[in-house]
């Protein structure tokens, strides 16, 4: 009996595993690429990013018959892309990235809270839940920015509202599904208080899924974000980010597509990235799967 | 010997509700009518019963997970406080449950040595050095090495498990465990090591035990009493031997003749029940046990009898028994 230690299932194929993640490697190379953008935006931007340069408007970028003064080319008003796109980068990303820990944080918590005391509270907060999924989230972040205009502290906390039904959802069925486990009641039993069991160990045992659905909500908050820039309701210019640049590229789209493709390409090869690191991390985090 | 009990419970009863359907009314179900029991300190009390007829329940019950509708239930000469309560907290170093599926008892996330050391961080018993030595101890205690503890739930074998889950209720020098079905989910060679190491351990550390078991082979194995239970009430109580081998009450002498010996082919004096199993959400008037009882009396379905003592520290709850007992007593 003491020599006998569980046998994990099958290992799978080495080519399955290396292609797997070499997928992941390339994810997370760019991931930490774009981080470093992020961190060294200030050092890495050639030019100030709301600098014009009127005698070179919608220079092309280089090889396609532009100078190495605009790398990646300027917009319309002669500024540069790539110094635009990096600070579009350090913006689009801080409100995601805010704005996903606000709706995850709100989200779990109320889950708790609901799956903790049930009866009129875990109503209360179901009535919310439903409320947020069933009103357009667009209409809501109009009403808010047009009743107490924008300013980029609100217009992060509004992105943290969406999509924090989800994670109360996951969190609510997952603890009280959990509840029903020997392990809370044992917990329970040993005199643990509500923090302790909650934190220490139900939230650990369902970080798996809220790992993914924080990788799920993610890229959203992304492209509203872009969405809500677009229609010039998110980030007001003279500040810039990835969604700002494709709004306002849309209207050379056949003159200067580089205004536009360029962020459109960032946003792609960051969710993607994003998910496919979700998935890996959650087959880590569970030390039962590997 | 009849000290102070450890645990008395007076006349606990402890209803649940069960809708069905969406239109109908909720049936209240009794799953268990004013029961009464008390253990001493030191002590093992083994409770049986077939499933449904309420153990669990009376286990959670005097563990004070689940309060009672109404009885009480006192430990150490004082009510048991409300779950959640400071003083309910408190109280969870004295008391200890360990439960059936020991892999669902622990946290998968969690090495055993953390969970183990879990009960002195809640309770902050020990510094932290103080702590990890006592995890090594109670690791040897209960039969498992000391580098076990940096393992996680699912690398150990099921008896291991449930060694680490009593490890962990152990951690506290409880007086009294609650076990439910410890050992229902080992196969039958670890079931043996288990019961013997729990009997070696009530006998190292003194502390009371309350065994509830539908086996009657381990029941006996390990208790100094045993409480017979049908339908939420006790029907018979006392020495196990006693009770084992020579039952008062027809359900006991029913549900003993089921054990099945080894070698002994089919037996002629098998009491085999009639009637269906017992539904708790339409107790019968009277004894609840009469619709099935091979010897009922008129009387059985009208008046439910009392758990009266039968000599020899026994009780039983059974009119058939008292009228014998009268009759013996007339013709003394």
């Amino acid at each position: 009996m003491d020599g006998f230690v569980a046998k994990s299932l099958p290992a799978p194929t080495a080519r399955k595993l290396w292609q797997r993640d070499r997928a992941v490697q390339l994810a997370l190379v760019w991931l930490t690429v774009v981080l470093a953008v992020v961190v060294f935006a200030d050092r890495l931007a050639p030019y100030d990013y709301a600098a014009l340069d009127l005698r070179h408007r919608l220079a092309a970028p280089v090889g396609f018959g532009g100078d190495v003064a605009h790398l990646l080319g300027s917009d319309e008003l002669g500024r540069d892309v790539l110094s635009r796109l990096i600070v579009s980068i350090r913006m689009s990303l801080l409100i995601a990235f805010g704005a996903t820990l606000i709706g995850a944080s709100l989200g779990t918590m109320l889950g708790f809270l609901a799956a903790h005391f049930r009866g009129w509270v875990e109503q209360v907060i179901l009535a919310c839940v439903d409320f947020q999924a069933s009103m357009p989230f667009l209409i809501l972040a109009l009403a808010v920015l047009a009743f107490f205009g924008n300013s980029l502290v609100l217009f992060v906390a509004l992105l943290g509202l969406h999509g924090w039904e989800r994670y109360a959802r996951v969190t609510r069925a997952l603890a009280m599904s959990a509840g029903a486990q020997g392990y809370v009641m044992a917990v329970h039993q040993l005199g643990a208080g509500p923090w302790r069991l909650y934190l220490r160990h139900v939230l650990p045992n369902i970080a798996s899924t809220l790992i993914v659905t924080m990788t799920l909500a993610f890229p959203d908050i992304i492209l509203l974000e872009s969405g809500l820039s677009f229609l010039g309701l998110g980030v007001q210019p003279p500040l810039t980010s990835l969604g700002n640049m494709v709004g306002y590229g849309r209207d050379y789209l056949t003159r200067a597509p580089w205004i536009l493709v360029l962020p459109s390409l960032v946003i792609s090869l960051t969710t993607l990235s994003i998910s496919l690191v979700g998935d890996w991390l959650r087959d880590r985090i569970d030390k039962t799967l590997s | 010997m009849m000290a102070a009990p450890l645990l008395r419970a007076e006349g606990l009863v402890r209803r649940y509700r069960l809708r069905q359907g969406v239109f109908r009314h909720p049936v209240t179900v009794k799953a268990v009518d004013s029961l009464s029991l008390s253990v001493a300190r030191g002590e093992t009390l083994g409770i049986v019963g077939e499933s449904g007829c309420g153990k669990s329940t009376t286990g959670r019950l005097l563990a004070g997970l689940e309060p009672p509708d109404s009885g009480t239930i006192s430990f150490g000469g004082e009510p048991l406080p409300a779950a959640g309560h400071a003083r309910w907290r408190r109280l969870r170093t004295r008391i200890q449950m360990v439960f059936q599926d020991p892999l669902g008892a622990l946290d998968r996330r969690l090495t055993i040595g953390e969970q183990i050391a879990e009960p002195l961080e809640i309770h902050r018993l020990g510094s932290k050095s103080e702590r990890a030595d006592r995890v090594k101890t109670l690791l040897v205690d209960v039969g498992l090495r000391p580098d076990h503890g940096a393992r996680y739930p699912h690398e150990l074998s099921g008896g291991q498990r449930q060694r680490a889950v009593l490890a962990r209720a152990l951690a506290t020098d409880p007086d009294l465990i609650v076990c439910d079905e410890p050992v229902s989910a080992l196969d039958v060679s670890i079931q043996a090591q288990v019961i013997n190491l729990l009997a070696d351990l009530k006998e190292q550390r003194r502390m009371a035990m309350i065994f509830i078991s539908h086996d009657l082979r381990v029941v006996r194995q390990i208790s100094d009493r045993i409480a017979v239970m049908y339908l939420g009430v006790i029907v018979e109580e006392g020495d196990p031997n006693l009770v084992l081998r020579d039952p008062l009450h027809p359900y006991s002498q029913a549900l003993i003749s089921a054990v099945p010996t080894p070698g002994a082919g089919r037996r002629r004096d098998r009491t085999v029940l009639q009637g269906d199993p017992p539904n708790p959400a339409a107790r019968p008037r009277g004894c609840a046990f009469h619709p099935r009882c091979p010897a009922a009396l008129p009387v059985c379905a009208q008046l439910a009898p009392e758990l009266t003592s039968a000599g020899e520290g026994r009780r039983v709850a059974c009119h058939l028994v008292e009228a014998a007992g009268e009759g013996r007593k007339e013709t003394v």
